[in-house]
């Protein structure tokens, strides 16, 4: 086609842009007057027209002719005026009407032929058009040509590469049928080629449908095994730089991954004999210097190692992963110490390889110190966070610390929320945990949130033992000429909740304090002014010898008139409380915070919230894990962790770490961050404590699940509703449930949908007095990843109460008959909730006996009593609750029939008030 | 302020670079390259702003000029240093190409230097440059202490445009009026938008020091005088004054007495300058007026009718006439029909080209095409782009006529009379467009 030679250079030799329109509107109008013309056009000439007009279209100029000359060239039995036809075709179609009709007709044509080479470019052209129109012609056609015998094999792979698209763009028209257990066959294909295009259809397939497409995960493993077994001489044309099919490989052991750890033991061994050869083989000299040899061996280890994570079960290949991986770490390639780290963070979930991640510590930090690439440091430092437990949480607290001091920008705020994670999950003692915090406001305090800090005057406000340390701490820190704003409301808050413990101290007796306090006033932006202005309240009320200074600070105009409407009530409310209201008073209003309820970090709270830096929002990323679980089908992979961790982007640590907050290193497997947190509570105790004077409730609930309890009891009997509700839009897979009491044993096998609510029926009967309660066990697949959990039913020897009425001198001579040592049970405690008397008389009503009104002397004294109805006897009990106000404390007395009830039901009823 | 200037060749290679003001860095060369000269889409606008630099550009034939700037400062200004700066090439080197920027890169660099200083435009006037950056080598002519000492107080005194000592044998001076008549006419013939720029342009070659004073037929000025005023030609041309919209005038006018007296009083520079500028609006005279005729056959055919008729004294010759009628994108085949000139389909510039070399006033010439075209898929509508028009006529559009240019030499001893003076007037077209 000399013509188009000619033209192409003329526009390559154009000087200008002008002279390229100019050019190309020449050869346009050529092309019309061609298109035109009366006489017919031969192939060669039609075909070198549609090829200018192809050019010129590639160079950006619309083309709104020639598509029926194109179509016409589809119907050639020239190879080459076809592919050209089909090349215009693809590039060129719009979904006009006409047109698309002619060219299906022309796409069928050749399908139906006998003629290989066509068959590929029609196949070509439905790929690369790829549009609902040809999706719904052709869809039924191509797995017809794919899995018939007489195909060739290059059809072959054109057919399952273009179903694999079709596929993609409308996967509803691809239907399932007997073809798909066929497709799975070409995984025993003779022909490479074919074996690696299937192999991506099958991936693609299983993922949706990973039941039809069991059976390809023996065959895969053999086809591996062959590979990997082969010497790299046997599969001449696919050996690759001395790799034997090495795309091949990596998509096998990717289509593995699909699945969980095959169940035929046969099988497994060959599966894992494969991944011991590619792990023996990353031992070997290197057969080439080239960088493709080891590029691509590289790409096999690597997706062999995502395998071995995957099934999480092969402490040996785990082990062996991380040793490798480890080498990787001093590797002189930066690309591999990326990888390498960021696999490891996956390893490091694994219960099995976490100790031999936990080797390679002094490595990683290292690296966090000395890498020159900010992602590969990011990496190092998700790694570390990863791999952090107990044992080393100090010293990677510290590295961790030192390294934010030169940490890039971007990280410093993922970086913070971390320390203040693993300090607090690990903290040892509590000094240990403030000093880390404090030094984080020191380093880093501008990406210090919020949360941070207001953690940790939560637990300082919780635990009595690091109050006085805390405050020591603060006030030297505050000490510091420049200090960061986060500091100066720690300290505010702190020293004037606890600086009396420190007032001792003539060098922070309280003026000293307050003048501290109040030198950083000034600098502070309004919000810590009003925490500022609370602290002096509050100093009032601790040192009343501070008061008239402070009431002189509140009296200033720079207080009492600020502009500030809340700067100013503050100071103005303050001012008067601590001018009129008297000391009783003033103690009572400024007392002490009471302790926080201990629920979860705020820290966590804001990292649910919390869009990740790398501009991911949490609930995007979200969806990316339930998709990730989706996509493994139904969830085999080495759970959610492992997706998430291998997402490059900076904030899927912080996904790991809202999934559920105490992440321990140790974790039994990769996926379950939140067995963890049932796993270190033990059995989950405080739901079933809320229970004994109530029926109806829930029991338990977290990200993923909530169980809803009802319980009605008559006599000895009692029926049980469990509802669990799945809290997320994926199913629980093999969701079971069991009750275990000492005597029988209720299993029960529901399948939870997503966001579906399953009720869960228990009949209870009441043999004997008890005092342990039946456990409830959960087991179920999330995403993968298998979630256990151990709870104690609600049910309590009181719930079989049978109420009993008396008079007062009944009561008392019962009373006097169970004056047996032993039949009697007493506790003295103090109160943890308020003394409201309403509220009392309703949970001991709650607790199912009779409670009798004016019978004790004392009427501030509360009775019951209650027969409980066992199968095998009745215990009769009595109970007397003496509340003292002042103490805050209560005396409970229970008297039964039987020393084992008294004892229980006094254990029991010592929680509730 | 201009921070600095580049003068790139078609290809977008830097044929001159130099940047007066640190804020200009070096990549702002690059910058420039690959958001307009290799941009996608065609850069139409002059200014463009790339990360808050400002390039000012102009394009002579292959040849990119382009002002930098991070300032906000009269866009104006800048066009107008920058054509002044392609006249001043112009006059030392002749046609601006990239060989001659080559050749004289040296002497670019000279007269940069000069008319640019720190970013501020300097005296530009060709005749002054000429004195001190001159294009012969240092062995050439050596200039003598007192020549030296005299361009400097010429360059730096009152009159930096001319200076003393000039004599010629022949005292004579070129006028030449020179107007681009712009037009948008609707297919019925009623005039949407029209008028026109015109440039009044000397060439003087008078001795010592003249002092000249120039008149036209300028509505105030004649308004002033009254009816009883001398006019040259009354009746000839139907009306005696014209209105001017807005003038600008060379340097060496006198602004003040411009303003006072409306007179426009000045010492001309030696050689060729442009003396003002000048825009009107109202009554202009339209030498040409297109009657176009489209006519659609099908889907596949076009019919198009021109008639162009001459709108003058029939005395006058109309030269260099050219008619572009544009064809629609899906034009397959042409055929033309005309009586005078000729016609031609440019496949390359989708119009037909009907050329005629002369043309007398108040005649009539028409064409016919017959336009073939392919069926297309695209549903878009042609979008019909008007007729365009060229030609030159040797009369002035806006009416404007020089009524006297007077030379009055104190010192030397010639007069007014003596002076041969030559008026021209010459009427090209702008933009002259008709919808069809």
């Amino acid at each position: 086609m000399r013509g188009l030679a000619v033209f192409i250079s003329d526009i390559r030799n154009c000087k200008s842009k002008e002279a390229e329109i100019k050019r190309i509107n020449k050869e346009l109008a050529n092309i019309r007057s061609k298109f035109k013309g009366d006489k017919a056009l031969d192939g060669y000439s039609k075909k070198k027209y549609v090829c200018k007009l192809l050019f010129i279209f590639l160079l950006g100029h619309d083309i709104d002719f020639g598509h029926m000359e194109a179509v016409n060239l589809l119907s050639s039995n020239k190879y080459t005026e076809k592919q050209i036809g089909y090349l215009f075709i693809s590039v060129l179609v719009n979904s006009n009407s006409e047109l698309i009709r002619l060219i299906n007709n022309a796409i069928k044509n050749d399908l139906s032929s006998r003629n290989p080479t066509f068959m590929c470019l029609a196949l070509h052209c439905i790929a690369n058009v790829g549009s609902r129109e040809m999706a719904e012609a052709f869809a039924g056609e191509i797995p017809r040509i794919l899995v018939a015998g007489d195909t060739m094999d290059s059809v072959k792979q054109s057919a399952a590469l273009c179903l694999l698209r079709l596929y993609k763009t409308s996967p509803d028209l691809v239907l399932m049928g007997e073809w798909t257990s066929r497709v799975v066959h070409l995984l025993n294909d003779q022909h490479m080629g074919v074996v690696t295009a299937a192999i991506s259809l099958i991936t693609c397939l299983s993922q949706k449908n990973p039941d039809e497409f069991k059976t390809c995960v023996s065959l895969a493993v053999s086809r591996l095994s062959r590979i990997v077994s082969s010497a790299s001489t046997d599969l001449q044309d696919y050996t690759y730089y001395f790799v034997p099919a090495p795309w091949l490989s990596c998509k096998l052991l990717r289509l593995l991954q699909c699945y969980p750890p095959p169940e035929d033991g046969a099988v497994k061994g060959r599966l894992v004999e494969c991944l011991e050869t590619i792990l023996n083989k990353a031992q070997e000299p290197p057969k080439s210097k080239k960088v493709q040899h080891s590029n691509a061996k590289n790409a096999i280890l690597f997706e062999a190692i995502s395998l071995i994570i995957h099934y999480d079960s092969e402490p040996n290949l785990l082990v062996r992963a991380c040793n490798q991986l480890g080498q990787f770490l001093q590797h002189r390639e930066t690309n591999l110490r990326y990888l390498a780290l960021e696999s490891m963070c996956t390893l490091a979930s694994s219960e099995f390889s976490h100790e031999a991640v936990k080797t390679h510590i002094e490595t990683v930090i290292n690296a966090l110190k000395t890498e020159r690439d900010v992602s590969v440091r990011q990496r190092a430092a998700d790694l570390l966070y990863a791999m952090c437990d107990r044992s080393n949480a100090k010293q990677i607290v510290a590295e961790m610390l030192s390294y934010l001091e030169t940490a890039d920008y971007s990280i410093r705020e993922e970086m913070v929320l971390k320390v203040a994670i693993l300090a607090e999950k690990y903290a040892v003692d509590y000094s240990w945990y403030v000093d880390t915090i404090l030094n984080l406001i020191r380093i880093a305090g501008d990406y210090v949130s919020e949360e941070v800090w207001y953690r940790v005057i939560q637990i300082v406000i919780n635990r009595d033992d690091v109050q006085g340390y805390a405050a020591k701490t603060v006030f030297e820190a505050l000490q510091a000429p420049a200090c960061h704003e986060n500091m100066v409301k720690v300290g505010g808050y702190i020293l004037g909740e606890f600086g009396n413990l420190i007032a001792g101290d003539p060098r922070s007796s309280p003026l000293v304090q307050f003048n501290l306090l109040h030198s950083k006033f000034h600098l502070c932006s309004v919000p810590t002014r009003a925490l500022l202005l609370s602290a002096y309240i509050k100093f009032i009320n601790l040192f009343p010898e501070t008061k008239s200074t402070i009431q002189e600070v509140l009296r200033s105009d720079s207080q009492i008139r600020n502009s500030d409407v809340e700067l100013q009530q503050r100071a103005v409310e303050y001012l008067k409380l601590s001018s009129i209201a008297s000391t009783d008073v003033l103690a009572t209003v400024l007392e002490e915070m009471p302790p926080f309820p201990e629920r979860e970090s705020s820290i966590l709270a804001k990292l649910k919230k919390k869009k990740g830096p790398g501009a991911v929002s949490v609930n995007e990323l979200e969806e990316g894990k339930r998709e990730g679980g989706e996509l493994n089908g139904g969830g085999e992979r080495g759970g959610d962790s492992s997706a998430i961790a291998s997402t490059p982007s900076p904030s899927a640590d912080l996904l790991g770490l809202r999934a559920g907050p105490p992440v321990t290193a140790a974790a039994p497997s990769a996926g379950s961050l939140l067995v963890d947190v049932f796993s270190e509570a033990g059995v989950n105790d405080d739901g079933f404590l809320r229970f004994v004077c109530k029926n109806n409730g829930v029991l338990f609930e977290n990200q993923l699940l909530q169980i809803g309890i009802k319980s009605e009891y008559r006599q000895n009997l009692g029926r049980m509703y469990l509802f669990y509700g799945n809290k997320t839009s994926v199913q629980f897979v093999t969701f079971t449930t069991t009750v275990t009491c000492p005597g029988d044993t209720l299993v029960l096998e529901p399948l939870i949908e997503g966001g579906a609510q399953v009720q869960q029926v228990i009949n209870i009967e009441c043999l004997t007095d008890f005092s342990d309660a039946p456990l409830l066990n959960i087991k179920f697949r999330y995403g993968g990843a298998l979630q256990n959990l151990t709870l104690k039913l609600p049910v309590t020897i009181n719930k079989f109460f049978q109420p009993t009425e008396m008079a007062s001198h009944d009561f008392f001579q019962r009373w006097k008959q169970l004056s047996l040592p032993q039949q009697e049970a007493q506790k003295i405690f103090k109160a943890n909730h308020a003394m409201d008397t309403e509220v009392l008389k309703a949970k001991l009503l709650g607790l199912g006996m009779a409670l009798l009104e004016n019978v004790d002397p004392n009427p501030e004294n509360f009775v019951c009593a209650g027969v409980i109805q066992t199968k095998a006897q009745q215990v009769g009990s009595l109970l007397r609750l003496e509340p003292n106000a002042q103490a805050q404390m209560y005396r409970l007395t229970v008297r039964s029939s039987k020393d084992t009830v008294s004892k229980r039901l006094c254990e029991l009823l010592a929680e509730q008030f | 302020m201009i921070g600095g200037l580049f003068i790139y060749n078609h290809k977008g290679e830097v044929l001159i670079s130099r940047v007066y003001r640190d804020d200009i860095g070096r990549n702002a060369v690059d910058a420039f390259r690959v958001n307009v000269i290799h941009a996608r889409q065609q850069v139409r606008s002059p200014v463009t702003n790339i990360a808050r630099t400002s390039f000012f550009h102009i394009k002579r034939s292959n040849i990119w000029l382009a002002a930098v700037t991070k300032q906000n400062v009269n866009a104006a200004m800048v066009f107008e240093f920058l054509y002044k700066m392609c006249d001043v090439m112009t006059a030392y080197f002749g046609k601006i190409s990239e060989e001659n920027i080559k050749n004289n890169f040296v002497l670019i660099y000279e007269l940069l230097d000069e008319i640019l200083d720190f970013g501020y435009p300097q005296n530009s006037e060709t005749g002054a440059l000429k004195t001190f950056i001159t294009q012969q080598g240092i062995k050439g002519q050596p200039q003598t202490k007192e020549e030296q000492s005299q361009i400097t107080s010429q360059v730096t005194g009152q009159i930096g445009w001319r200076r003393e000592g000039i004599k010629y044998r022949r005292n004579e001076l070129f006028l030449d009026v020179l107007e681009s008549v712009n037009l948008l006419m609707s297919p019925q013939g009623q005039v949407l938008s029209a008028h026109v720029s015109g440039r009044v342009v000397m060439k003087s070659y008078l001795s010592g020091m003249p002092e000249c004073k120039f008149g036209m037929n300028d509505k105030i000025v004649i308004d002033k005088q009254g009816k009883g005023g001398t006019t040259d030609d009354p009746g000839k041309s139907g009306k005696q004054s014209i209105a001017i919209d807005d003038c600008t005038f060379h340097q060496c006018v006198r602004l003040s007495k411009f303003d006072s007296e409306r007179s426009i009083s000045f010492i001309p520079p030696d050689g060729e300058y442009e003396l003002m500028r000048y825009r009107t609006t109202k009554d202009i005279i339209l030498p040409f007026r297109v009657i176009p005729l489209v006519r659609e056959v099908g889907r596949t055919k076009l019919e198009v009718k021109v008639v162009i008729k001459s709108n003058f004294k029939p005395s006058l010759l109309a030269q260099k006439i050219e008619v572009r009628i544009p064809t629609p994108l899906n034009t397959s085949g042409v055929q033309v029909i005309c009586m005078k000139g000729k016609a031609k389909y440019k496949a390359s510039e989708n119009a037909i080209v009907w050329k005629i070399k002369r043309m007398a006033g108040m005649k009539e010439s028409q064409i016919s095409a017959e336009i073939e075209l392919l069926p297309t898929n695209d549903k878009k509508k042609w979008a019909r782009p008007p007729i365009s028009m060229n030609f030159e006529v040797p009369f002035a559009p806006s009416g404007l006529k020089v009524r006297y240019l007077k030379v009055f030499e104190s010192k030397l001893n010639y007069s007014d009379h003596d002076v041969i003076k030559w008026v021209r007037y010459i009427g090209r077209s702008g933009i002259y467009e008709t919808r069809c």
